[in-house]
C-alpha cells in the first residue's frame, strides 16, 4: 500500500496547493513533497524485490498490489497492478528527490500564479510515481498521459517568450507518439488473444511461454511483433528523445522555467527510456535483438549529432538541453547491448543523468535569476561574483563529462563496458559503435568547457544591467543536494547498481545474448 | 418475465422514478400557482431538485437490488423484469440505466439553473417544464411499443421547445426555439409516418410483436424498409445525428446554457435508448433479411456524423457552437453501438454496452461543459474562444473542472471519457468492424485540437484587462464541480457500471 499512499499524498497535496493562497503555496508544496520523498527513501531501505518485475513471479516484486479494476465478463480484465523492482525503485526515488528540489528551486523564478504552479507539479509527481510503479498497461497508460497534461500547462503558462509554441509542440509530439504506441500495444494484445493488458502477463506469455501473436489472419506473428516493436519504439523515441524526433526538446527546455526543465530532463525523459526497457527490450526482446545494429546506429547518431548540436549553441540552456539528447543515446546503446552491464548501465545512466541534468539546469537557472540572460556571449567572469554557483556548475559539468568518482563516470563506464563486447546482439561492429559513442564524450567536454570558460572565467562583464550578487540560500541548497548525490553514486554506485543488476539480470537471456 | 397488472402496486413501485419526476413537476406548478403575483423561487427549485434526486436515488437503488434483471420477483416485491400496461412499457436494466443518466443530468441542470435563472420571470414554469421533459425522456427509456415511444418522445420534445425559447426577450433564444420546433415537428411527422408504414406491414405496434411478424415475413418489404428508414430519421433528430443534426448548433447556441446541457446530454441519451430498443428488439439482427440491413445504415450515419461533427467543431469560433458540434460528433461515437453489431457477432453485448457507457460518461462530462458555459454566461464572459482568455487566473477551480471535461471529451485518460471511448472502439474492433474504430480514433485525435484550444485560452493566454468575475454562484459551482468529480471518479469506479451496461445489452440482445 506504500505506492498508493505516495500517490494519494501527492494528489491531496496538489489539491491543497492549488487552493492555497499564492504566498504560502511554495512552502506548502515543499512540505507536502517531503512526505513522498521520505516515503520513497524508506521504501528504498526496505526494498526486498529480486528479479525483474515483468519476468519474476509476483512474490518477488516489492510493494506489490493487484486487484480487479474493470472486468467485462470473460472478455477482458483490467487490474490495478503496481509494484517495484530494481529498475523502477531508483527511478521512483529519483522522481521524489527531483520534485522536492525542483519545488525549492521554483521559489525564486516563479512569481505569479504560484498555487496553480505547485498544484500542477505535485499532480505530475503523483502521475510520475504511477508511471514507474504501474505493472498493468492501462494503469500505466493513464499515468503516462496524466504526466503530459500538467507539463503542457507548466511550459505554456510559466514559460519564456515562445512558451505557447513550445507547449503546443510538446503536446502534439507526445500525444501523437502516445497514440501510435497505444495502438501498437493493443494490436499486440489482440494478436496474442489474451484477456488482459497486464504488462507482466503479456511479457511472460511472450518471453517465457514463447506465445506467438497470430490472431490476425494474414499477418504472421513475426511481422506483427516487428510492426508493434517499431510502433512502440517510435512512440517512446519521441519521449527519450532519439534523433530525428528530438526537435520538441530544445524548444520545450528553453521556454520552460528552470524547475520545469529540471523535471523534464531529470524525470520525463526517463519515462521514454524506462518504457523502452519495459516494453521493447523486455517483451519484444527478440525483435530488439534482430534490429540491434539499427538501434545501435540510431543511438550513436543521437550521441554524436546531439553533441554537435550542443556545440553550436549560444544559449546555456540549449547547450544543456541538447546534451540530454546525447546522453540518452548512451542509454539506448546500453539497452541494445543486451548484456547485464549494458542494460544495467543504461538504467544507471537514467538515474545519473536525471541527477546531473537536474543539477545543470538548476545551475543555469540560478545564473539566469541573477543575470537575466542565458547567452554565453552576454556574460563572462561570473566566478568572481558567484563563486559557489560557479563551483557547483563546474562540478556538474565534470559529472557530465564522466569524471571518475562522479555518477556520470560509473554510468558511462558500465554502458561502454557492456556495449564493447556485445558482439552477439549488435554484431561484429559492436566495438566500433561503442568507440564512436565514446567519442561523443570528447565533444561533450568540448562544448561544456568552452561555455564554462567564456561565461565563468576571465574579466567580469555582463550585457544586461543587473546587479550580480550571490544567490539566496534556497537557490543554492538544491544544487548542493544534487551534487552530493552525484558524488555519492559515483563513489558507491552499488547503492543503486546492486538492485539494478539484480532486476536486469534476466534480460540478456531474453534477448538471446 | 413478469407481466404486471395495472392494479398491482408493483406497477407503481417500479415506476417510482418516473412518478417522482411527474410529482415534482406538478408540485412545482402548484406552488407557483398558489400566489399568482409572487414566485417562491427557492421553494420551487428545492422541490424540483429534491424530486429529481429522489428519482435518481430510487433508480440507483433499483439497479443495485436487481430490478429489471430477468427472473421472477422475489419476496422483496420489486425485483425482476417488468412489463407494464399490457406490454407498452418495460422496466429492464437498460431502462433503469438510462433513467439514471437522465435524472443525473436533470439534477445537475436544475442545481445550476438556480443561479442562472435568478431574476428571470416564470421560474416555476421553467422547473416544471424541465421535469416534464425529463419524465418524457425517462419514459422513452421504458417504451416498449411505438405508441408509448411516440407519446414519450412528444412529452420530451414539447417542453424542450418552450425551454429553448425561454429567454423570450433574447432574439437568439427565440429564433433557436422556432428552428428547433419546426425541425422537431418535421421529424416527428417523419417518425410517425415511419411507424405507420411499419404498422401497415406488420400489423403490430409492440416491439416484441413486430419482431415476431418480421421473422415470419410475408409483407411488402419495400414499404417496410421505407418505414424503418423513416424511423431512423426520427431518431436521428432526437440524437442530433446526421442527417437531422443541423438544428443542434442553432438550438444549443441560442438556448439558455443549462437547457443546452440538458438537451445535448439527456435528450440525446433518451433518443439513443429508444433507438437501441427499437432496432435491437423490434427489427432483430437475426431477421434483417426480411427488412432492411439497418446496421449498414447506421455504419454510414456513424462515419458521417463523426467526421462532420468533429470537422465542423474544429472551425468554430464560438465556444458554445464548438460544444454543439462536438455533441454531434459524440452522437457519431454512440452510433457505433448500433453500427458495429453483426449478425451472430460474439461481442454484440459488449458493443451495445459500450455505447451505453459512453452515453453515461458523456452525460456528466458534456453537461459539465455546458454548465461551465452557463457559468461563463453568468459572468458575462463572452462567447468566442478569445473571450475565455486567461479565465483560469480569475476562476481557477471552475477552469480546472472545465479542463477535466474538455480532456475527457477528447478522450485523454484522466477520467472516464477515455475508458468509455476505448471500450467503444475496442468493442468495434473485437466485433470485426475495425474501420469504424479507426474513423473514431482519427476524429477523436482531431477533437483534441479544438478541445485543447479552449483549455489553452483559459490557462495559457493572458486575460483581457476588463475580465472581471464578480460572483461565485453556489448552484452553478456545485453542479460543475459535482460533474467533474463524477467524471473522474467513474474512471476508478468503472467496474459496477460496466457490468450493468453489458448485462443490460446482453439482456436486450438475447
Amino acid at each position: 500500500m506504500m505506492i498508493e499512499a505516495l500517490i494519494a499524498v501527492c494528489l491531496v497535496g496538489a489539491a491543497a496547493a492549488f487552493l492555497a493562497p499564492d504566498r504560502y503555496a511554495g512552502r506548502l508544496a515543499f512540505g507536502v513533497s517531503l512526505l513522498p520523498l521520505i516515503g520513497s527513501l524508506f521504501m528504498y531501505s526496505q526494498f526486498d524485490a529480486s528479479g525483474n518485475a515483468l519476468l519474476a513471479s509476483s512474490e518477488n516484486v516489492a510493494f506489490y498490489t493487484r486487484t480487479t479494476w474493470i472486468e467485462v465478463g470473460e472478455l477482458f480484465r483490467l487490474d490495478w497492478h503496481v509494484g517495484l523492482d530494481g529498475i523502477s525503485m531508483p527511478l521512483l526515488a529519483l522522481t521524489t528527490i527531483l520534485t522536492s528540489l525542483a519545488i525549492v528551486s521554483a521559489w525564486t523564478p516563479i512569481d505569479e500564479r504560484q498555487s496553480q504552479f505547485y498544484g500542477l507539479v505535485l499532480f505530475m509527481e503523483a502521475a510520475l510515481i504511477g508511471v514507474f510503479s504501474a505493472l498493468d498497461f492501462f494503469v500505466w497508460f493513464v499515468f503516462w498521459e496524466a504526466v503530459l497534461i500538467p507539463m503542457y500547462f507548466l511550459i505554456g503558462v510559466w514559460g519564456g517568450p515562445r512558451r505557447k509554441y513550445a507547449a503546443i509542440k510538446f503536446f502534439v509530439y507526445t500525444n501523437i507518439a502516445s497514440l501510435v504506441m497505444f495502438i501498437g500495444y493493443v494490436a499486440l494484445v489482440i494478436g496474442l488473444g489474451v484477456d488482459t493488458f497486464d504488462m507482466a502477463d503479456v511479457a511472460q506469455a511472450l518471453v517465457v511461454d514463447g506465445a506467438a501473436p497470430s490472431a490476425f489472419p494474414g499477418v504472421s506473428a513475426g511481422a506483427l511483433k516487428t510492426a508493434v516493436f517499431f510502433a512502440m519504439f517510435a512512440g517512446f523515441a519521441v519521449k527519450v528523445p532519439v534523433v530525428p524526433v528530438h526537435t520538441w526538446l530544445p524548444d520545450a527546455h528553453v521556454e520552460a522555467p528552470t524547475p520545469v526543465s529540471v523535471l523534464l530532463a531529470g524525470v520525463l525523459l526517463k519515462m521514454g527510456t524506462y518504457a523502452l526497457l519495459r516494453f521493447n527490450f523486455t517483451m519484444l526482446a527478440d525483435v530488439a535483438a534482430e534490429f540491434a545494429w539499427l538501434l545501435a546506429g540510431l543511438a550513436v547518431v543521437s550521441v554524436i549529432y546531439g553533441a554537435m548540436l550542443a556545440l553550436a549553441q549560444q544559449d546555456l540552456k540549449r547547450i544543456v538541453a541538447y546534451s540530454s539528447v546525447s546522453s540518452m543515446g548512451y542509454v539506448i546503446l546500453g539497452l541494445v547491448a543486451y548484456t547485464v552491464y549494458g542494460v544495467g548501465g543504461a538504467t544507471f545512466q537514467m538515474v545519473s543523468h536525471g541527477l546531473i541534468s537536474g543539477l545543470m539546469f538548476m545551475a543555469v537557472g540560478v545564473i539566469y535569476n541573477t543575470t537575466h540572460t542565458r547567452m554565453v556571449t552576454d556574460m563572462s567572469g561570473l566566478a568572481d561574483r558567484m563563486p559557489i554557483t560557479t563551483g557547483i556548475f563546474l562540478a556538474g559539468a565534470f559529472g557530465y563529462m564522466g569524471l571518475p568518482l562522479m555518477s556520470g563516470f560509473a554510468a558511462e563506464f558500465y554502458v561502454f563496458a557492456g556495449a564493447f563486447g556485445a558482439t552477439e546482439s549488435i554484431g561484429t561492429f559492436a566495438p566500433v559503435f561503442t568507440a564512436l559513442a565514446m567519442f561523443g564524450i570528447v565533444i561533450v567536454a568540448g562544448y561544456l568547457l568552452f561555455a564554462m570558460q567564456r561565461t565563468l572565467f576571465g574579466p567580469f562583464s555582463l550585457e544586461t544591467d543587473y546587479e550580480v550578487t550571490r544567490a539566496p540560500f534556497h537557490d543554492v541548497a538544491p544544487l548542493f543536494a544534487l551534487l552530493g548525490l552525484v558524488i555519492l553514486l559515483g563513489v558507491a554506485p552499488e547503492i543503486a547498481f546492486e538492485m539494478i543488476r539484480d532486476a536486469v539480470g534476466a534480460i540478456p537471456a531474453v534477448g538471446g545474448a | 418475465m413478469a407481466e404486471v397488472a395495472i392494479s398491482d402496486p408493483d406497477t407503481y413501485k417500479v415506476l417510482a422514478p418516473v412518478l417522482l419526476l411527474v410529482g415534482a413537476a406538478m408540485l412545482a406548478f402548484l406552488i407557483d400557482s398558489v400566489d399568482a403575483d409572487s414566485t417562491n423561487y427557492r421553494l420551487i427549485a428545492g422541490t424540483s431538485i429534491a424530486g429529481t434526486l429522489a428519482a435518481l436515488g430510487v433508480t440507483i437503488w433499483y439497479i443495485a437490488i436487481g430490478v429489471g434483471v430477468a427472473g421472477d420477483p422475489n419476496e422483496a416485491g420489486v425485483q425482476g423484469l417488468f412489463e407494464l400496461f399490457g406490454g407498452s412499457l418495460i422496466v429492464d436494466q437498460m431502462a433503469l440505466l438510462f433513467v439514471a443518466i437522465v435524472t443525473s443530468v436533470t439534477a445537475l441542470v436544475l442545481v445550476a439553473s438556480y443561479d442562472y435563472l435568478e431574476g428571470q420571470p416564470h421560474a416555476g414554469e421553467f422547473y416544471s417544464l424541465v421535469l416534464l421533459a425529463a419524465t418524457g425522456m425517462s419514459t422513452m427509456a421504458m417504451a416498449d411499443s411505438f405508441v408509448t415511444a411516440f407519446i414519450a418522445l412528444e412529452l420530451a420534445s414539447l417542453p424542450s421547445f418552450a425551454l429553448v425559447a425561454f429567454l423570450k426577450d433574447n432574439r437568439g433564444s427565440v429564433e433557436a426555439g422556432l428552428k428547433y420546433f419546426l425541425i422537431g415537428a418535421l421529424s416527428s411527422a417523419i417518425f410517425l409516418y415511419g411507424i405507420s408504414l411499419v404498422y401497415v406491414s406488420t400489423g403490430r405496434l409492440g416491439f416484441s410483436e413486430i419482431a415476431t411478424s418480421v421473422a415470419e415475413g410475408g409483407f411488402d418489404q419495400g414499404i417496410f424498409a421505407i418505414g424503418v428508414l423513416m424511423i431512423v430519421g426520427g431518431l436521428a433528430y432526437k440524437t442530433a445525428s446526421v442527417p437531422f443534426h443541423f438544428w443542434a448548433p442553432e438550438a444549443y447556441e441560442g438556448a439558455p446554457a443549462p437547457i443546452s446541457a440538458f438537451l445535448s446530454s439527456a435528450s440525446k441519451a433518451a433518443g439513443f435508448v429508444l433507438a437501441f430498443r427499437v432496432f435491437v428488439e423490434a427489427f432483430p439482427i437475426a431477421s434483417v433479411a426480411n427488412g432492411i440491413e439497418w446496421m449498414l445504415v447506421f455504419q454510414v450515419l456513424a462515419v458521417v456524423t463523426m467526421v462532420l461533427g468533429n470537422f465542423a467543431a474544429a472551425v468554430q469560433e464560438n465556444v458554445k457552437r464548438m460544444l454543439a458540434y462536438s455533441s454531434v460528433g459524440h452522437a457519431g461515437y454512440a452510433l457505433i453501438g448500433l453500427a458495429a453489431l453483426t449478425g451472430g457477432g460474439a461481442y454484440n453485448d459488449f458493443v451495445l454496452g459500450s455505447a451505453m457507457l459512453h452515453l453515461l460518461v458523456y452525460g456528466f462530462m458534456n453537461t459539465g461543459a455546458f454548465l461551465f458555459i452557463a457559468l461563463a454566461e453568468h459572468w458575462e464572459v463572452g462567447r468566442t474562444f478569445e473571450d475565455f482568455n486567461g479565465l483560469a487566473t480569475k476562476a481557477p477551480v471552475a477552469s480546472l473542472a472545465m479542463t477535466v471535461f474538455l480532456f475527457n471529451l477528447a478522450g485523454l485518460p484522466i477520467g472516464a471519457g477515455f475508458i468509455s471511448k476505448y471500450f467503444l472502439f475496442g468493442s468495434a474492433v473485437t466485433n470485426g468492424i475495425w474501420w469504424l474504430a479507426a474513423v473514431g480514433a482519427i476524429t477523436s485525435a482531431l477533437s483534441l485540437y479544438y478541445y485543447s484550444r479552449l483549455a489553452k485560452a483559459m490557462w495559457i493566454e493572458d486575460p483581457a484587462d476588463d475580465l472581471r468575475i464578480e460572483s461565485q454562484p453556489v448552484g452553478l459551482y456545485t453542479a460543475v464541480i459535482a460533474a467533474a468529480v463524477v467524471t473522474v471518479a467513474l474512471l476508478v469506479a468503472f467496474n459496477p457500471v460496466v457490468s450493468t451496461a453489458v448485462d443490460a445489452a446482453g439482456a436486450l440482445l438475447a
